[in-house]
């Protein structure tokens, strides 16, 4: 059981603000986010507890990316109510190594202090990566690019790691390993995690907390306090629920209550 | 059916093996014939020597002229010429180029003035250089150098501003601070771009001296030349313009060692 979220928490919890912690990691309010005469982000509000996972959903163009850049500190705020540690670490959905850098020195890159190479090679060990420490980047596959992006953000102990669709390139097979490493990545080292995602099991199969965003509001969210592996009994009722959100259906202005699926919990 | 596989099999190889015969033999063939019947001409006297020396004779003047000294003596020349030009032109492009890449007011400044440039054809300078410098090392030297700057300037500058966003934002979202975005991403993306502009730099380089030397020179390939044609010596004309031929191969091969070094990385290259 997932012990920071348990369920008599939720109960009370219920409402606007559902956060029993205190000290969130990441707290917006009515952040909006304008491009030209375009609303993408309209007045959103969001906290992210430490340690918590969350997977952000989203039809394409809702501005689940633009969020995510949001957070990683890529765009301005200008004077908006926006809170985000100082350690933050993004994997985007290309790897994004610089080719020019063997692997080794892609994921030390901007470190600082000594023992840069040990803890970049620890970093590439943990995600199965030891023996490719000097291998170009262009040489990779697809999936372990993604792994060294992984190690590349995690060797730097974030408090906030963001993941942008990072494994939508990858194959089924694949993916399901990635989610492995990723839990126990999460578990390990226990980052806060935002998870942008296309595919709602994947959603379902990670994160504690789902959020579905449309029309530049979060238009629904779920508690899921089912352990993790033992979802397979909710994703099935879970999984209609989120594509009837992310289906364009008119939910109304404004934000649709927090529901904790507390049947599929017992 | 098997002796048949069997067969087929035999007479790719056949053809593969020709194939490469004639990629490798076949490719000398065609210089070698020239050069029998540029001999077989000259020796009948169908060429007479004052139009074009015979391949014998050249290779004759040529031995000649490397005993005598004549010849690495004013190679010399030319190569310091060439050397002293494109450091000073590289230079400058470089600077101008990291100049208006990394910076919008540096751009304005700049690149403007390197348009402007680009339409003047560096030649049509000479006159003009010669009234500046005189006829000594300087207006020679001053031609190549400018001549330089404009290719490295370009690919630099374009290099660098054709930098991938999206490296340059994994950069920032890791905390980069300016000046390491600029060492660790631009600088090595705008690599290969440079590398071109190195390379056209070089030839245009060489292109250049072959005229400037024409000014008036007491030393160098074409004071060789210039010499060779008051006495109708085709001999030795031939000669330098196979010096001249051998220093661009030389530059080339420069550049491209350079580049499977620093490109190392590029899959064409990883795969060899
Ligand atoms: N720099 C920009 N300038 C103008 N419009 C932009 C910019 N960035 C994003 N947009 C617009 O904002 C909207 C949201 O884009 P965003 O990339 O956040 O969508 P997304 O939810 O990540 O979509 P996808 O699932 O396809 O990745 C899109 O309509 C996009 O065209
Ligand atoms: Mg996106």
């Amino acid at each position: 059981m997932d012990a920071r979220l348990g369920f008599t928490a939720l109960q009370s919890a219920a409402g606007h603000s559902d956060i029993p912690h205190p000290e969130p990691v990441v707290r917006l309010r009515d952040f909006t986010r304008r491009f030209g005469p375009n609303t993408i982000i309209d007045g959103l509000d969001l906290d992210i507890a430490p340690g918590e996972f969350i997977a952000l959903l989203g039809r394409s163009g809702s501005g689940k990316t633009t969020l995510l850049r949001t957070l990683a500190g890529l765009d301005e705020v200008r004077g908006q109510d926006v809170e985000v540690p100082d350690s933050r670490a993004v994997v985007f959905q290309d790897a994004r190594l610089l080719p020019w850098k063997p692997v080794w020195k892609n994921v030390a890159l901007g470190l600082k202090g000594d023992r840069v190479r040990d803890r970049s090679e620890a970093a590439l060990k943990e995600v199965g990566l030891g023996h490719r420490l000097d291998a170009w980047p262009l040489t990779l596959s697809g999936g372990e690019a993604q792994r060294v992006a992984l190690a590349r953000a995690l060797v730097r102990e974030p408090k906030l790691l963001l993941l942008d669709e990072p494994f939508a390139a990858l194959d089924a097979l694949t993916r399901y390993r990635m989610h492995d490493l990723v839990l126990s990545l999460w578990r390990a080292h226990r980052p806060a995690v935002l998870i942008v995602t296309h595919d709602v099991e994947e959603a379902i199969a990670l994160a504690d907390r789902v959020l579905v965003l449309d029309k530049g509001r979060i238009v629904a969210q779920e508690r899921i306090t089912v352990p993790r592996g033992e979802r397979s009994a909710i994703s099935g009722r879970l999984r209609e629920k989120l594509l009837s959100y992310l289906g364009g259906e008119d939910h109304g202005e404004g934000v649709v209550p927090f529901a904790p699926i507390a049947e599929a919990a017992e | 059916m098997t002796v048949l596989t069997a067969d087929r099999r035999g007479h790719a190889h056949g053809g593969v093996q020709k194939f490469s015969l004639a990629r490798f033999g076949g490719r000398w063939l065609s210089p070698v014939l020239l050069l029998l019947l540029w001999e077989l001409g000259s020796r009948s006297g169908l060429i007479p020597e004052r139009t074009l020396a015979a391949p014998s004779a050249v290779i004759g003047t040529l031995v000649e002229m490397l005993l005598s000294g004549e010849l690495p003596s004013n190679l010399l020349v030319s190569f310091a010429r060439v050397a002293v030009g494109l450091l000073i032109g590289v230079g400058l492009g470089l600077a101008l180029g990291l100049v208006a890449g990394l910076s919008r007011t540096g751009e304005l400044a700049v690149d403007p003035l390197m348009q402007i440039k680009r339409t003047i054809p560096v030649l049509a300078l000479t006159p003009l250089f010669i009234v500046w410098f005189g006829i000594g090392e300087t207006p020679k030297i001053a031609l190549i150098a400018f001549a330089a700057v404009f290719p490295v300037y370009l690919n630099l500058y374009s290099g660098i501003r054709g930098v991938d966003l999206r490296l340059l934002d994994a950069a920032k979202s890791f905390g980069l601070s300016r000046w390491e975005q600029i060492w660790h991403v631009v600088l090595p993306s705008a690599l290969p771009s440079l590398l071109v502009g190195l390379r056209y730099a070089l030839s245009v380089a060489i292109l250049v001296l072959v005229v400037a030397e024409q000014i008036n020179a007491s030393a160098g390939l074409g004071y060789l030349i210039n010499n060779a044609r008051d006495f109708m010596r085709t001999d030795i004309i031939v000669v330098c313009l196979m010096v001249y031929a051998i220093l661009g191969l030389g530059a080339d091969w420069l550049v491209r060692t350079v580049e499977a070094r620093a490109l190392i990385w590029r899959p064409s290259i990883v795969e060899q």
